[in-house]
């Protein structure tokens, strides 16, 4: 444990911190530009000067490991003048366009010259320009504001492991390209648009639109995938702006995913903002007391066992419990939250969540993917791996389909049955779990949807029981790909046969009425002839056969709660309201149950969560992770369709936010051209 | 003046084969076993006793560097390379060493190599060097053949091979730490220190990089004794040097020198003088071109050694003496070099990748005059806002031989900028 003195306090750390990090600890602010805690160290911006005792120069406190009895200055006038000089350099050859750049208002170099500059010019040459580079629809480019602080590349090569960016020529000629000048091949890209330090790569969908300190920012949980992300989202009026990411070392770090970051414009268009009822086969609009009479008339003459509902993949806890009690008055259990017709059994906790958490993933040395391809269903989740691959001596296995993780994984084939082989104790992956410390097994979904589904949930059972439950470490973990989906099986929206039964039942026309919770990833088309009330807010699958349309929230216009694929409750924030009619989903419910005549036993949200908090426990525990018991779950079975579906395939348009984004689309399109062209058929 | 005897490069000039049998009569793989047998801390032990610094310009102590390397391995291997990457302006000392007595090189490899447990040792060799890394290929294919090189390396049962590898042109590369990134195949940029390649060198692995001469003088160094290279040259500054003698002198050439010869006895007796008498002497450059330049009032009396160039603000460097007469001109020379920085400039780190450029620029127009005379003043200022502020040296060595200038012909300047403002006001 070196010992120090930084402008004459003295402070002990650990050993393999640097001295700037030792500088933060004392509380001794030291400007950066190329330093970044997530990042490796390049030392290359030269901001962070500092002087050391028995130094002949200044040194680089971010690269400079703190050793025993340094004695550091940061306030002393060599330092200033190394921190004016690199100021006015990196200066000298930034265009100064502050007036017209995105990055106006958050951006280092202008912080930082103000803080650390000279305030003068001295450079009468002419200044460089650089030509700008295409980076594809969700980066924009202003190379001649570049200062080679080398955050992108290196992000893109350590974190993204995509090595897209690099750079290109020498001296004062450096340039900062894609080489090809593509589109980043990478689902995190929008995250170097954050770590650029000064307006060479800004958002692309933002540019322009407004100033930073003209937003309200608003604190949320992204539902976008089922890791229950942390983001900001700013808002100016009713529009939001852009999502960011915040902080949560134990779940996303400071990255999220590009369809996180910028489905924002998904939130505009198609939304529903008028109830909707059929009439003569067309859908017009109504008011929301018509809508509830026609649903009330409807309902009159179906039984309750006639009746089911569906939960979409970015419901809100609230809103289900509220769905699940009105189908209760209504006389039905049958509320169904696997959409995807996933075999989870929703008795064990312990059976559908992620029980070593995000952050076991750095804790475990041996990790068995089945059935999942964590890049495209979770990427925060898939860099997590691919730095405790590159850190901490991570070995990763795969039975699924073989992806481009952007990192090596030992493959085994698109084969569920190997899982009874693994079982038997003979396979190459038995002796690596059972020679595991930490062996983690994570299940997706693709792995769960089949028709085998409930024994491949069983053997993935049986195997964990085997090899990865030990003291204080649970191995075996679910990846959900729905943000909605921990909380239904936390409230017990499963039903006898799933979704699967529920559509037989339609077709035969036993079913007489159903309610979609924004259930979008379903062919609706089953349903012609029941009776359908859709609550939901995009113009997207649910909607085409709907009898009647409840337009309701997304997830940046409620307060709703969310248990992420490790079982973690976190709840979004109101940025804005809901466009025209639309409402909160639990106040539809609960309103229409007083149409009908059965009223909710609760008034206001806080009454409600009271209700939930009885049926789930820790409810109003936030962002808390707990130890699930363990228990038997699956059911014993031959794993008869062998090859697993892929959970995701489209990974920007996975929902009816992402379906409804222009962004996302273009998206869709800029990878596929990237694709087509690494075939090479072409021409 | 040194005597034949005492000369290590007997074949400098090329006046005899470069080829093995003409490299063992000249005395090179001479015992080599029996150097290796005596063991790794007698070898470092001479080496340090014999005083020799590093000859690539930056003159570290060359036993003391091996002596860095780890004593056992902790499971990675250990290499040895050798900057063959000889870019310095004025410098060719390294481009005729491998031409003309490849193997003293490759012997000194495998020794040294020994003397840090490396496995093997690369010579990283400039990409314009093509004739003499074609030298080195065939020196290294006949060494093997003997035995010299491989499994059994000299019949000592110490496994070792050398391999050339070529770079593509840069300056930077000559770097040690951007030679180690080129070497992996990487953009040549330094990287920072700590860690040292000692610790973490090519491919993560203890590394020692040395300069062709300082590894291709360690053989003769232990057949004759550290103390016998100690005795040559001055306390500090031993042994025998090859100087490049370059620019307005009646005879440029490539010698073999005691290290603290007289730069005047130096330029005279091996250079055929100054190009129309010493008198014409306008200024010297004396170790290449990173290092302040010397006028003639210094030059009268300066021995080339470490020591006695830094007492003068200046430097040995790589000890390439560039010799320039009356009838230079010293702002345009110099302006020269800055462009020669600018464009070699890595680019990784501030202060270098903009300060080069607005220097160079800066010297242009000095050069015209057409500038005004506080910008003398900024000028000598940016060279300090670059100097010592860098990853790597080459930010120094750009602002070095500016800030030689100023210091010495300040008034030659100023008067160009008067002239120049003269003829704009007619």
């Amino acid at each position: 444990m070196p010992t120090l003195t930084i402008d004459g306090t003295e402070v002990t750390v650990d050993p393999g911190t640097t001295v700037l990090q030792a500088c933060e600890e004392v509380g001794v602010e030291v400007p950066r530009f190329c330093y970044h805690e997530r990042l490796s160290i390049a030392g290359n911006c030269r901001m962070c000067l500092v002087e050391m005792e028995k130094a002949p120069k200044p040194i680089a406190s971010c690269a400079m490991p703190a050793g025993d009895g340094m004695i550091i200055h940061t306030n002393t006038e060599l330092v200033k003048k190394a921190r004016e000089g690199v100021m006015e350099f990196l200066l000298i050859n930034h265009p100064l366009d502050c007036p017209i750049c995105d990055q106006g208002g958050e951006c280092d170099l202008q912080d930082q010259a103000m803080a650390f500059g000279r305030g003068r010019n001295r450079f009468d040459e002419n200044k460089r320009a650089v030509e700008d580079k295409e980076m594809g629809p969700l980066i924009s480019t202003t190379m001649t504001r570049c200062i080679h602080c080398m955050r992108c590349v290196r992000f893109s090569e350590e974190v993204a492991g995509v090595p897209d960016m690099g750079a290109l020529y020498r001296g004062e000629n450096m340039q900062i390209t894609t080489y090809l000048e593509k589109t980043l091949d990478s689902e995190m890209s929008g995250n170097v648009v954050d770590l650029c330090p000064v307006g060479a790569l800004t958002s692309k969908p933002y540019a322009f639109t407004a100033r930073s300190w003209e937003l309200k920012h608003t604190e949320t949980i992204d539902v976008m995938d089922a890791l229950g992300s942390n983001i900001r989202v700013d808002t100016r009026g009713a529009a939001v702006m852009r999502i960011l990411p915040r902080l949560h070392e134990e779940i996303n770090e400071e990255w999220i995913s590009d369809k996180t970051r910028y489905v924002f414009d998904g939130l505009k268009s198609r939304r529903l903002d008028k109830a909707y009822v059929r009439k003569n086969k067309k859908l017009t609009e109504a008011s929301w007391a018509d809508a509830f009479a026609a649903i009330k008339k409807k309902l009159k003459a179906i039984k309750g066992s006639e009746i089911a509902a569906i939960a979409g993949d970015l419901a809100d806890m609230e809103s289900m419990a509220a769905l699940k009690d009105l189908m209760g008055t209504l006389g039905s259990k049958r509320v169904e939250c696997r959409q995807d017709g996933a075999a989870l059994d929703a008795s064990i906790r312990a059976g559908y969540v992620m029980n070593s958490g995000i952050m076991g993933v750095e804790d475990a040395d041996y990790l068995l993917l089945v059935g999942t391809n964590p890049r495209l269903e979770a990427p925060s989740l898939n860099t997590r791996i691919r730095k405790a691959v590159r850190h901490m001596g991570l070995k990763v296995a795969n039975i699924g389909s073989s992806e481009d993780f952007t990192y090596p994984t030992t493959e085994y084939g698109n084969d569920a049955s190997l899982l009874k082989k693994v079982l038997g104790g003979r396979h190459e992956i038995s002796k690596a779990l059972k020679a595991a410390k930490n062996p983690m097994i994570i299940v997706g979904q693709g792995a769960l949807t089949g028709a085998s589904g409930s024994a491949v949930l069983k053997t993935a059972h049986d195997i964990a029981d085997k090899y990865c439950i030990k003291d204080n470490w649970n191995g075996f973990n679910v990846l959900h790909t729905a943000a909605a989906r921990v909380g239904g099986l936390d409230l017990g929206l499963t039903t006898q046969g799933g979704i699967r039964s529920i559509v037989e039942d339609a077709q035969a026309k036993k079913l007489k009425a159903v309610f979609l919770l924004g259930a979008d990833e379903i062919d609706t088309s089953v349903f012609k002839d029941t009776f359908v009330v859709y609550v939901g807010t995009h113009g997207d699958e649910g909607v085409k056969n709907a009898d009647v349309i409840l337009p309701a929230a997304a997830y940046t216009e409620k307060f709703g709660s969310y248990a992420n694929t490790e079982g973690r409750f976190q709840r979004t924030d109101k940025a804005t309201f809901a466009p025209g009619d639309a409402r909160e989903d639990w106040t539809i419910f609960r309103a229409l149950s007083d149409v009908i005549g059965n009223t909710l036993p609760y008034n206001n949200l806080k009454e409600l969560r009271t209700r939930i908090a009885k049926d789930v426990p820790n409810f109003d525990d936030l962002d808390m992770l707990h130890v699930n018991s363990w228990g038997d779950f699956g059911v014993e079975g031959d794993i008869k369709d062998t090859e697993m579906h892929v959970a995701v395939t489209n990974f920007y348009q996975t929902n009816p936010v992402a379906r409804s984004s222009q962004i996302m689309s273009d998206c869709v399109d800029a990878r596929s051209e990237l694709a087509e062209e690494a075939t090479g058929t072409h021409g | 003046m040194l005597a034949d005897k005492d000369r290590i490069f007997t074949n400098l000039y090329g006046h005899q084969s470069p080829g093995i049998e003409a490299a063992m009569k000249r005395g090179d793989w001479d015992g080599t076993k029996s150097l290796i047998e005596k063991g790794r801390d007698w070898i470092i032990g001479e080496m340090k006793e014999s005083g020799l610094r590093g000859r690539g310009g930056a003159g570290f102590p060359t036993g003391l560097k091996w002596s860095f390397m780890p004593k056992e391995s902790d499971g990675r291997p250990s290499y040895l390379v050798v900057n063959a990457d000889e870019g310095e302006p004025g410098t060719c000392k390294d481009r005729d060493l491998m031409r003309h007595d490849p193997h003293k090189l490759i012997e000194g490899c495998l020794i040294a190599g020994f003397a840090m447990n490396a496995v093997a040792a690369y010579i990283y060799i400039r990409g314009e060097f093509y004739r003499e890394a074609e030298a080195l290929e065939s020196a290294i294919e006949e060494a093997r053949k003997k035995g010299f090189l491989g499994k059994d390396a000299c019949g000592s049962g110490y496994a070792f091979d050398v391999y050339v590898h070529r770079g593509a042109g840069a300056y930077i590369c000559g770097e040690e730490t951007a030679l180690i990134e080129s070497l992996e195949g990487k953009k040549g940029q330094p990287r920072l220190k700590p860690p040292f390649p000692a610790n973490v060198g090519v491919w993560g692995c203890p590394t020692t990089v040395n300069n062709v001469e300082s590894i291709a003088v360690a053989p003769t160094i232990l057949r004759r004794g550290g103390t016998w290279f100690a005795g040559l040259g001055r306390p500090n500054n031993t042994g025998t040097k090859v100087f490049c003698i370059s620019g307005h002198v009646n005879n440029p050439c490539n010698v073999e020198e005691e290290m603290g010869i007289p730069l005047k006895e130096l330029i005279e007796k091996h250079a055929g003088g100054v190009r129309g008498g010493w008198d014409n002497l306008l200024a010297v450059i004396p170790g290449g071109s990173s290092v302040p330049v010397l006028p003639k009032d210094v030059c009268d009396t300066v021995l080339m050694d470490f020591d006695s160039l830094r007492d003068v603000q200046s430097g040995l460097g790589t000890a390439a003496v560039i010799v320039m007469d009356k009838s230079t001109d010293i702002v345009k020379a110099i302006a020269r070099l800055s462009e020669f920085y600018k464009h070699e400039s890595c680019g990784q780190c501030t202060p270098c990748r903009e300060g080069t450029g607005w220097m160079w620029r800066v010297m242009e127009r000095l050069v015209e005059g057409s500038a005004d005379k506080s910008e003398i003043d900024m000028l000598l200022e940016v060279t300090k806002q670059v100097e010592g502020h860098t990853i790597c040296a080459l930010g120094d060595a750009a602002a070095w031989p500016i800030q030689g200038l100023m210091r010495h012909f300040r008034g030659e300047v100023e008067a160009r900028i008067d002239a120049y403002q003269a003829k704009a006001a007619e």
